[in-house]
């Protein structure tokens, strides 16, 4: 049953991005919104807008009950959830369906499995994913731990079995640091969890961050190809690329082809990232995590691909098949996605919720600026400080990162203070160019003063 | 004595956390470099200094409730 009326259970610039995928199938759509919200840009874009709670996510965007007292209201048949607030939330996804109302993702029972990181590891090995090479379970003696260390090879992380929030976790580079430091992680993991068992983890030497993205339709999946999400300041993404550089044709067919397969081993519908790190000096990867929902980063992928992921996922939640097959999915050239937030990169990163006085947005083929903002919208302190997402796509890499450097140069958010000098200076990155970073690069990059030192 | 102002627009916590008890009750001696609540802007929780020397007087602005900047939070004597 094809979807009629949506509701969009988000805010911000997924929210608009999610009305305008509805309304190019024609389907109608209601934006939920806090009272702090009444002036988004999405709520003037919907068809109908329905006011949910106070300013506080928790009494609105997160609230369950508000938000399928407005879909009974309005007469929604179905719930986008957008990413972050309630997307991965398995209650949610299992309310909307209760209610007889089609979740815009996979079912509740998929969220809860790939939300559990134990859960998750399983299916990714049953399903023959790498993942970080560790000890078989638990170790309970010194003996056994040198043995799976040996096996898996150092650097190790010795961690509390029983653990959680990083208590109890050691790093051992060789034999002897092991054997120092496993008596001292079991009489704190005893200590801390009253259970002094172990895990032993191979460290992975700055990882970069690839990510697949999938689409299944609960019988058959297909992939997107690969972004490259190694630019994180503490672990949020900065700045995206699909595909991801220097990749063998063999490994990136490897890595595609695992994340369809964990896909189709848990029977995936709607679109889902894999997350994998990505050791460059082996070209070796390892299964992170599954993400249940659509990613801020997916333009990138619709740009090199030509798809319009979300609108793929309305029609597989209204009941459609896959409407691609995996051979006429073909990369063509590179894109690169940057994040705008409203912070001051030259004052630690400091949110900046001011009003946008003008707005210069660089125009031109294969520019795109996802957002929400008009001129003279009040940016509300109450959420995250995403404001829009700067894309472009060229036919090669080093042609990309001239294009977002040049785009960069004329979009202008006036009254505001943005990362927009941050990514300026990263496109002159000589390291970024070679693709020479990974998961670690940023923080030391901007501590080092490469964002003030004069150019 | 001057009020203690937001900084910031927000929300503003009394408490550290919400199991915590507030910064400062009625009476309570206050420092210049004393925090006296939290704004929480996008995500980010900013530490509210007295930046007056007093007696503590109350909060003006509930506890987890929308501030603006210049708002006042709480009053010294």
């Amino acid at each position: 049953m094809a979807i009629r009326k949506l509701l969009v259970a988000n805010r911000g610039e997924i929210a608009v991005r999610i009305i305008r995928a509805a309304k190019s199938l024609g389907i109608a759509t209601v934006q939920v919104h806090s009272e702090a919200d009444t002036e988004m840009l999405a709520v003037r874009l919907a068809d109908e807008a329905i006011c949910i709670g106070p300013a506080a996510a928790a009494k609105s965007y997160l609230s369950i009950p508000a938000i399928m007292k407005a879909a009974q209201d309005t007469g929604a048949d179905a719930v986008h959830p957008g990413y972050g607030f309630l997307s991965e939330n398995p209650r949610f996804a299992r309310a909307v369906a209760d209610a007889g109302l089609i979740f815009v993702g996979p079912d509740a029972a998929t969220i809860e499995r790939m939300g559990d990181k134990v859960a998750a590891r399983i299916a990714a090995e049953a399903a023959g994913v790498p993942v970080v090479p560790g000890s078989k379970g638990r170790v309970e003696d010194e003996a056994t731990a040198m043995e799976a260390a040996l096996t898996v090879g150092f650097p190790v992380l010795i961690k509390a079995a029983a653990g959680g929030g990083g208590k109890g976790i050691r790093i051992a580079h060789d034999a002897d640091e092991l054997a120092r430091l496993a008596p001292q992680a079991r009489a704190e993991a005893e200590a801390a969890f009253g259970d002094g068992g172990l895990y032993i983890e191979k460290v992975i030497v700055n990882p970069r961050h690839i990510e697949v993205q999938v689409l299944g339709d609960g019988k058959n999946a297909v992939h997107c190809y690969e972004r490259e999400c190694s630019l994180q300041r503490r672990r949020q993404k900065v700045w995206e690329e699909a595909g991801a550089f220097g990749l063998s044709d063999a490994t990136r067919a490897s890595l595609c082809d695992s994340a369809v397969a964990l896909a189709k081993a848990v029977g995936y519908s709607g679109a889902g990232t894999v997350e994998y790190l990505y050791d460059d000096a082996s070209g070796d990867y390892y299964f992170i995590e599954m993400n249940t929902r659509i990613q801020v980063e997916h333009p990138v992928t619709e740009m090199v691909t030509g798809i319009d992921l979300v609108a793929e996922m309305l029609k597989i939640a209204g009941g459609a098949p896959l409407s691609l097959r995996q051979d006429q999915i073909a990369v063509t050239g590179h894109a690169i996605e940057v994040r705008i937030n409203a912070e001051d990169p030259l004052r630690q990163f400091m949110p900046f919720p001011g009003k946008l006085t003008s707005l210069q947005v660089p125009q031109g083929e294969g520019i795109r600026f996802d957002h929400f903002l008009y001129e003279g919208y009040q940016i509300p302190p109450f959420y995250d400080s995403l404001l829009g997402k700067l894309i472009v796509h060229a036919p090669t890499r080093a042609a990309a990162i001239d294009k977002m450097a040049e785009a960069l140069s004329t979009l202008e958010l006036g009254g505001l203070k943005t990362t927009i000098p941050l990514h300026r200076a990263l496109a002159a990155s000589p390291d970024l160019r070679a693709g020479q970073v990974h998961t670690l690069w940023l923080e030391p990059w901007l501590a080092a003063g490469n964002l003030t030192a004069p150019a | 004595m001057p009020d203690i102002l937001s900084p910031l627009p927000g929300t503003f916590y009394h408490a550290p956390d919400p199991k915590a008890e507030a910064f400062k009750k009625p009476g309570d001696a206050v420092a210049a470099e004393d925090t006296i609540g939290l704004v929480e802007v996008m995500k980010t929780f900013i530490e509210v200094k007295a930046e007056v020397e007093g007696t503590f007087d109350g909060y003006v602005a509930g506890n987890a409730e929308p501030v603006q900047a210049g708002d006042t939070l709480a009053k010294v004597r």
